[in-house]
């Protein structure tokens, strides 16, 4: 499924099979989940960020985009300890942006995707910690070192699987 | 129906998802003191509205009272004021019954202390209409043994004699009466007068020599001499002295308080009051409402 405005009319949607996108949003969060009690330092790695990123940018479809960063975060918060709907808001307005800018620019390039995955991921990072501010009154620090660091790990992560996810595109 | 831009539809569905997961996010999250968030959120919004509403009722509420509802204050104002008039008037009555339960239990204890003496508690029931004779009316006449010439007394001292006899009632003329008079004597010195009315609240005593030593404040009792009051009664205080011609002019204050009269007691005998020997057992007050009457 697919919309297409006259001014997306030169921008490709492209279609996945919902099994796909379930089976990918699983094993993101499985691994997210599984990976750091193995490899503490992997606790970095927002595995269920780049998926929506990903979905986000490939459908360009907003309404699509913030419902599956909606469904991934709140399914992030339920495997943690932290009160349900944090993820859940921050992914939900990556998850929005990702798609709107989906459809503005190019989001195949490797250096698109690099820097689109740091920007959002310090962005999905703001948006956690002002709700974690102002909902549950916690001061969390904005931008850190390891903030910066942690999402250019992301970013190299992202161009390296994005292109492995692109294999799950349906033909055109 | 107007198709709404694919734009203003994800608008509104993030604006709506977000909503959502705030408040889900508020049903859990509990604040340190104030519970959980969405209650807190809830009472922020709310209280404002009932703070409003609380002042808007306050203030009618005041207004209601405080002019319509006067008209029941203004009912209930005169009950108050009826029930206040009504409490006067019992505890008017109350302080007239507390008077009457002293004055009959000094009446009684004076009784007890004379016991061989007969004599009659009487009420008094009226007054004389003329202004110029100061006589009472008891309520004791004929029927209850008493003649005339009886000497009617109080505790505190001499009244007057039984004037005249009734079935039912008598007339007493007071110690004041110009026509009155009785045969008294100072005491200490024992020297011997009669005292007599003059129509005013103060007596005169006669015959007194200027010689004779009289001062303020000596006390005048009865002599016997006219057979009609017994000894040593209390007639009245002297109140003051005069040189005259050719006797002391002596003014005698009345021992019995004449003009609050309400309880009297009538001698049916003239025999010398001798007060009775050891400890005195006055009885309770009320045991007088039905004097006893002592037969001579």
């Amino acid at each position: 499924m697919s919309a297409y405005s006259p001014t997306e009319t030169h921008i490709e949607v492209h279609k996945f099979r919902v099994i796909a996108v379930v089976g990918v949003t699983l094993a993101a969060l499985l691994i997210q989940s599984f990976l750091p009690v193995h490899f503490p330092r992997a606790r970095m790695l927002d595995l269920p960020l780049l998926i929506t990123l990903y979905f986000g940018f490939s459908r360009r479809n907003p309404s699509t985009g913030l419902l599956l960063g909606m469904v991934i975060g709140l399914a992030q918060d339920s495997l943690g300890r932290s009160a349900i709907g944090l993820y859940g808001i921050s992914k939900t307005l990556t998850g929005y942006l990702a798609s709107s800018f989906g459809s503005r620019i190019d989001v195949e390039h490797p250096l698109s995707r690099f820097g689109l995955t740091i920007a959002f991921y310090i962005f999905h990072q703001a948006a956690y910690t002002l709700t974690q501010r102002l909902l549950l009154a916690q001061p969390e620090a904005f931008f850190t070192t390891h903030l910066l660091v942690a999402a250019a790990v992301n970013a190299v992560v992202a161009v390296a699987m994005f292109p492995l996810l692109d294999k799950l595109r349906l033909p055109s | 129906m107007a198709a709404v831009p694919m734009r203003h539809r994800s608008l509104t569905l993030l604006g709506a998802v977000l909503l959502i997961q705030v408040l889900a996010l508020a049903v859990q999250i509990r604040t340190k003191s104030q519970g959980r968030l969405i209650r807190v959120w809830v009472v922020e919004v709310v209280v404002p509205f009932e703070r409003a509403g609380n002042w808007t009722i306050t203030k009618f509420r005041g207004v209601w009272n405080g002019y319509f509802g006067l008209i029941h204050t203004q009912r209930e104002n005169a009950e108050l004021h009826a029930e206040v008039d009504r409490l006067r008037i019992r505890n008017t009555e109350l302080e007239s019954e507390s008077a009457e339960s002293a004055r009959l239990a000094a009446l009684l204890g004076f009784r007890d202390a004379h016991p061989d003496v007969p004599m009659l508690a009487a009420r008094v029931i009226a007054a004389s209409a003329d202004s110029s004779s100061h006589t009472i009316f008891i309520n004791r006449g004929e029927h209850d043994g008493i003649h005339r010439n009886m000497a009617v007394i109080t505790p505190d001292g001499v009244v007057g004699k039984v004037f005249e006899v009734y079935r039912s009632t008598s007339q007493v003329l007071l110690l004041t009466d110009k026509e009155s008079g009785v045969g008294a004597l100072l005491a200490g010195s024992r020297t011997q007068g009669p005292v007599g009315g003059v129509g005013e609240p103060l007596m005169t005593m006669k015959y007194i020599s200027n010689d004779e030593n009289v001062t303020v404040g000596q006390q005048v009792l009865t002599s016997g001499e006219d057979q009609i009051y017994p000894k040593d009664l209390p007639v009245g205080t002297v109140t003051e002295v005069k040189t005259g011609t050719p006797f002391k002019v002596i003014r005698v204050k009345p021992a019995a308080r004449l003009d609050r009269l309400e309880e009297v007691l009538v001698l049916l005998t003239r025999q010398e009051l001798v007060r009775a020997t050891g400890p005195e057992t006055p009885a309770p007050a009320n045991s007088l409402a039905t004097p006893v009457k002592h037969e001579q």
